[in-house]
């Protein structure tokens, strides 16, 4: 019976593409994180909810390593892509982040053409040979992002005049570009009107297919409609996770349900 | 009554007002604070205003006025027989101006009485010898037009100096009653002295853009004069700079391509220097340096900015110069004939001009939205490779902006360069040679004691004026050029 339960967890463990295990985080004498543990299933869409400043955007930073460019925080415990130890020594946390990509909350395009935009990862690490196969990935990946149609005849047009969906997707595009394996968002659609938002999540769902999505949200509705696992946080603990429909039909925390039901948070 | 009693008695005035103002406020209240529409002290404030800010207008009016209205009476009185051959009206009145002082300051020692001093005649006293006894400068002999219309000039500054102050006195009393009398419980005092507050504030300003015009009015006209004297095409175009002092400056050959030629290259020199040492500090500064090295580092790097020109000259003179001629003199490469160069004053120009570039640049870079670098890292890009992808290309317009600001200064500075690019106006490759700049060649123009009327002294009007329009071009190049950067990411 013992040796079931184990055998399914290992099951469980390769499976899942990413896995945290005891991940603890401080900024200086802040215990942002406590003892997260969380298993995040390759291809689907896996979105972190919770009140805000209860860790949800920290521990999402923590998974490609982008808290390293802070000098105060520091991290304790496991997190494992495909089974390997991202904060071990050996693994370079640039390389990590070509294969981890990153969407923010504000659309940040760079002040650079919609093309050189695209192009900016696939240049840094080489990815392309020649300008046909650069001009491969800038037009696929603004394809797979949906935005080709509306930009493909002024590539050369600054990336920051562009609508902030159309900059949002532009900046999916971007992340796109280098191959990820993974795509984290972090509240990808806050700074967004409704329409531009519905634009937005209906790419995630399409990106599911090809990417470990992990998505930031402040709406729970958002949550409900693109994600099908889902994670509540509160102050720093991760209380809750499973299926998305399990989460907000029949949470088993009382804190859960206190949030999804709008009493807090 | 010196100027000096008059503010103070008018200072007087508004705080007598002051008090009395606010004592009537209260009254009128019946002793009650809430019935005042505004605080005591307003009222107190709105009578001190009233009578100090009119009287110091008038004053100032005044003074202003005066000299011109003085000036213009005397100089009727000159006939155009006493002015002599080469000399000019106003050349005389400046003589008028320095007998009548002369006079003022003889009486004031009692080396000659006040009834002398109005009726003396220069045909039968020896009013020079007087003076020159009395230990006044004199420079030539004041013949009787010049003592007449000085004795003139003298009764009438006196009168207009004692008109002067009874009327400022009586502006000031004439505004503390006219705010007394309106100043009741109902009276708007606050709102009053917020309207007053702005009027100083408006005039502060006025007076720095007054200031600005007036200072170019002066380049304008005495630019205007130099080229009556010497024609605007050798001046502009001439590649010889040779002035001559002797004979009125008749024979001197006045082109400024030398001048600026050497203050070009002196600049590229220093900016050559400046602009790569100070804009990777900026880089370290604001991308890479820890929070500590940064609160160290920074202000130190600042305190090179307030290290006075003069200091960095002796540096260049006494330390760069003789280091450089150990190099490339006669010892070494031998292309230096002397520790004044081209080189020299680049170089320690430079030095001045590296907190300039990084503190500037440093702002700019910081105002780089850190979204931007978020993004880049989030591709999984180095820190070198954001700086130069990234950040400098966004940062790009305000950097080149702040080396066209340190251009400007680099233009601008004197004292390095006389200390140590020498004075030799010269048109040369070699870095190694003394060249001079436009700055240095102004200080030599004027330190001479070459006669304000001559196209030698009023070159310098010139030189200047010809900066100025180089460097407010650059400036405004720099300033549109940081503005539209601005507008980028708000």
């Amino acid at each position: 019976m013992n040796e079931m339960a184990n055998i399914e967890q290992a099951i469980e463990m390769t499976e899942s593409k990413i896995s945290a295990n005891k991940v603890q985080v401080y900024y200086g004498d802040t215990h942002a994180i406590k003892d997260v543990d969380i298993e995040i299933q390759p291809r689907s869409v896996t979105s972190f909810i919770g009140p805000s400043g209860c860790g949800k955007s920290t521990f999402l930073r923590t998974i490609n390593r982008m808290n390293d460019t802070i000098d105060i925080c520091r991290v304790e415990g496991s997190i494992r892509i495909d089974g390997e130890d991202i904060y071990d020594p050996k693994v370079d946390p640039v390389q990590l982040r070509a294969k981890v990509g990153m969407v923010f909350q504000k659309p940040n395009p760079f002040p650079k053409s919609i093309y050189d935009n695209i192009a900016y990862g696939p240049r840094i690490h080489g990815l392309a040979r020649n300008k046909a196969e650069l001009d491969d990935i800038v037009s696929s990946s603004l394809q797979k992002a949906g935005l080709w149609e509306e930009v493909k005849n002024r590539l050369d047009e600054p990336g920051t005049g562009m609508s902030g969906g159309q900059q949002q997707r532009l900046c999916i595009a971007r992340a796109i570009a280098v191959s990820p394996e993974v795509i984290l968002m972090d509240e990808p659609c806050s700074a967004l009107d409704p329409i531009a938002t519905a634009k937005v999540e209906e790419l995630i769902d399409e990106l599911r297919e090809n990417f470990t999505i992990v998505i930031v949200t402040h709406s729970m509705q958002q949550a409900a409609r693109v994600s099908q696992r889902t994670a509540f946080f509160h102050l720093g603990i991760l209380v809750e996770e499973g299926s998305t429909q399990d989460i907000f039909t029949n949470p088993k925390d009382k804190r859960t349900q206190d949030y999804i039901t709008g009493r807090f948070g | 009554m010196s100027l000096f009693w008059l503010i103070l008695i008018v200072l007087a005035i508004a705080v007598v007002g002051y008090v009395l103002g606010r004592a009537r406020a209260m009254s009128s209240a019946g002793g009650e604070r809430s019935a005042l529409h505004s605080l005591p002290s307003y009222y107190g404030a709105n009578v001190a205003m009233k009578a100090a800010v009119p009287a110091f207008l008038f004053l100032i009016v005044w003074l202003l006025a005066q000299p011109f209205y003085v000036n213009s009476e005397i100089s009727a009185m000159i006939p155009d027989s006493a002015i002599s051959e080469g000399s000019s009206r106003g050349l005389v009145l400046a003589e008028v101006r320095r007998a009548a002082r002369g006079l003022d300051n003889a009486v004031a020692s009692d080396a000659i009485t006040e009834d002398f001093a109005r009726n003396a005649r220069a045909d039968f006293n020896d009013i020079t010898a007087r003076l020159k006894e009395a230990g006044q400068i004199v420079t030539s002999d004041i013949t009787q037009p010049v003592l007449r219309a000085a004795q003139r000039y003298r009764v009438l500054t006196a009168a207009g100096n004692l008109y002067m102050t009874i009327a400022v006195i009586l502006v000031a009393i004439v505004g503390a009653l006219w705010a007394l009398r309106e100043t009741n419980a109902q009276f708007r005092a606050r709102n009053t002295v917020e309207k007053g507050v702005q009027a100083i504030l408006i005039a502060a300003a006025s007076i720095a853009i007054l200031t600005t015009i007036g200072i170019v009015l002066s380049l304008v006209f005495n630019t205007i004069e130099f080229f009556k004297l010497y024609p605007a095409a050798d001046f502009f175009f001439g590649v010889t700079w040779s002035p001559s002092f002797s004979g009125r400056g008749g024979s001197s050959e006045l082109g400024i391509i030398p001048l600026l030629w050497g203050t070009f290259y002196i600049s590229f020199v220093a900016l050559a220097v400046a602009v790569p040492v100070g804009l990777f500090a900026a880089i370290y500064l604001s991308e890479y340096a820890g929070p500590r090295v940064r609160a160290v580092a920074k202000p130190l790097l600042e305190i090179l900015a307030g290290i006075p020109t003069i200091v960095y000259g002796l540096f260049a003179l006494l330390t760069v110069g003789p280091l450089l001629l150990s190099a490339f003199g006669d010892n070494g490469f031998g292309i230096m004939k002397a520790g004044t160069a081209v080189m020299t004053a680049g170089l320690v120009m430079g030095i001045m001009l590296i907190p300039f570039v990084s503190s500037l640049s440093d702002d700019i870079i910081n105002a780089v939205p850190q979204a931007m670098r978020d993004g880049s890292y989030g591709l999984g890009a180095t820190k070198s490779e954001t700086v130069k992808k990234v950040i400098l290309p966004a940062a790009l317009p305000g950097i080149v902006g702040a080396i066209l600001l340190a251009a400007s200064r680099a233009i601008g500075e004197t004292m390095i360069v006389v200390l140590g690019a020498g004075a030799a106006a010269r048109l040369s490759l070699n870095p190694f040679e003394a060249m001079t700049t436009v700055t240095a060649k102004i200080v030599s123009q004027l330190t001479g004691d070459a006669d304000f009327a001559s196209p030698v002294a009023l070159v310098a009007f010139a030189l200047g004026m010809t900066l100025f329009v180089v460097t407010l071009g650059l400036n405004i190049v720099a300033l549109y050029i940081v503005r539209k950067y601005r507008e980028q990411y708000d």
